[in-house]
């Protein structure tokens, strides 16, 4: 689905990364670590359209990023679920709403009352009706996953999606990104978080790749 | 192209959710309403100088080309006699309708305006005025000249025509004026709709992010942009141009102030009118708007 093969990034001249290869198959789940700085969310970026390589080549669901018109970009990310770390919303809309954007965006028609069980299974039921500024750092970011899965997207990419929220908060949240990757979501988490990756570890099949040195490698035994 | 229409009325009216995506307040729906409400107020005025300098320069066109006047300078014992062969050889021109001679009083009411109503006409030596009135396509003036030379001396023949072409030509100058004043216009609106448009670009800078991110295209959030400025702008050109209406109606009427400004007004069908001012101002909006969007999604891309 996603395709990066030898691909290069530098921000400024200066090389971010380079000769990074990776492959978003169905139903993979990846860890994404590595120091900061060293280019995890640039290659998120990379990965649904935001940015272009300098070098080497993207595919994205089979079309090569390069030549994707900006509108195209957009019809790829209604099928790519992304959470970031510092979830944007539409502060004068509501959660609920929030939520269904990606339905709206998609000319989609929006049936609030068929996304309560949408809501509750991110545990935001009592919250679908408040703004976002009203909610807390973790209630942020499930109402950020379920923005992200409502269009039944083919690859869900996380950036830091634990950042903001304590362990037991964590821990719901990766357990809802394992039930969306057991219904064969590629799953692609860019994290500091190595409890959360053992975590992971225990429960499906992962692997934990780290950018370090402006190379991707495998992570070694210990993760 | 019915299918374009169903898209665009589509997109235009349908979306209502979508409009909500762009936070609905912000001094730029103000800027936006009440720029357009000014400029529609000035361009009623505008169209009702070009409206009043058209019938103006139809009536003078109209009025002077179908009348014409013969002076006839002789001695006071030859002046009726002239006045009369005159005549005779006006009843008998083919293009004239009638012709008479102005009473004294007519001459003396023509006068007034410079020598004041005591004028003791009798003891001056004022020309004789014949009022010829034309019909069909009027006479041969070079003929008509010819044969007063040769019967009345005195006469000298004045069409008009040396006075009123400068004075049609200055009414269609008036009129061409108040057209560029209304080009004038929608061109400012369109740039105050770009400004506002861009500056409102600018405050949602997120918003537009948050919509790419979840897979907006940029013709998606361009029309959010541009439905909002178009019903902005039409709904302050209507303000607008309703109230530049009030003001034309009750201007003081020509009946009791008189001259020509107090003829600038609407008549008639001329009433419907300004009422193409606001649909124009959301036109204008429309393509203002969507200009400014779409170049500023493309930079922000």
């Amino acid at each position: 689905m996603i395709e990066l093969d030898d691909v290069a990034y530098s921000y400024g001249g200066a090389e971010l990364f380079a000769q990074v290869s990776l492959s978003l198959a169905p139903g993979s789940f990846h860890f994404l670590t590595g120091p900061s700085g060293a280019g995890k969310t640039t290659l998120l970026k990379l990965c649904y359209g935001e940015l272009q390589a300098i070098a080497g080549d993207v595919r994205l669901f089979g079309a090569p990023a390069r030549t994707l018109t900006r509108d195209q970009i957009a019809l790829v990310r209604r099928k790519v679920g992304v959470v970031h770390q510092d979830c944007q919303f539409l502060d004068h809309l509501s959660v609920i709403e929030n939520i269904a954007l990606p339905l709206t965006v998609s000319g989609q028609d929006v049936d609030l009352a068929n996304l309560q069980d949408l809501i509750s299974w991110v545990g935001l039921g009592s919250q679908a009706e408040q703004l976002p500024p009203q909610l807390s750092g973790g209630e942020r970011q499930r109402a950020a996953l379920a923005r992200a899965i409502i269009m039944s997207p083919d690859v869900i990419i996380a950036d830091e999606p634990t950042g903001n929220v304590d362990w037991e908060m964590s821990q719901r949240l990766l357990t809802l990104l394992i039930e969306l990757n057991r219904m064969g979501k590629a799953v692609l988490i860019a994290t500091h978080d190595l409890n959360l990756i053992r975590a992971a570890k225990s429960q499906v099949g992962t692997r934990v790749l780290r950018l370090t040195d402006r190379r991707l490698q495998q992570a070694g035994a210990d993760l | 192209m019915r299918a374009l229409f169903r898209q665009f009325l589509w997109r235009f009216i349908g979306g209502a959710q979508a409009d909500r995506s762009v936070p609905p307040t912000g001094f730029t729906a103000q800027l936006t309403v009440f720029a357009a409400a000014a400029m529609a107020f000035l361009a009623v005025f505008a169209l009702a100088l070009s409206l009043a300098t058209s019938r103006l320069a139809d009536r003078w066109s109209e009025e002077l080309a179908r009348t014409s006047t013969l002076r006839i300078s002789a001695p006071a014992d030859q002046a009726d006699a002239q006045v009369r062969a005159a005549i005779g050889v006006l009843e008998t021109t083919p293009g004239v309708a009638s012709a008479r001679a102005l009473t004294a009083q007519e001459q003396q009411a023509l006068l007034t305006p410079w020598f004041g109503p005591d004028l003791p006409l009798e003891t001056l030596s004022i020309p004789k005025l014949i009022e010829i009135i034309e019909e069909g396509s009027g006479y041969d003036a070079t003929g008509l000249r010819a044969r007063l030379q040769a019967e009345v001396p005195g006469a000298v023949l004045d069409d008009h025509t040396s006075w009123r072409a400068p004075l049609v030509k200055a009414a269609g100058r008036l009129r061409s004026l108040a057209w560029v004043s209304i080009v004038l216009i929608a061109a400012t609106t369109a740039a105050m709709v770009t400004l506002a448009a861009q500056a409102a670009l600018a405050a949602n800078a997120q918003v537009i992010r948050v919509m790419r991110l979840v897979g907006a295209q940029d013709s998606y959030i361009a029309w959010a942009f541009i439905r909002r400025f178009t019903s902005r702008a039409f709904a302050g050109a209507l303000m607008g141009s309703l109230a530049g209406m009030l003001g034309v109606f009750f201007l003081p009427s020509t009946d009791v102030a008189g001259g020509f400004l107090t003829g600038i007004g609407f008549q008639g069908v001329h009433w419907l009118w300004p009422l193409a001012i606001p649909p124009l101002a959301a036109c204008v909006a429309f393509f203002a708007t969507r200009a400014a969007a779409l170049r500023r999604l493309k930079e922000q891309s």
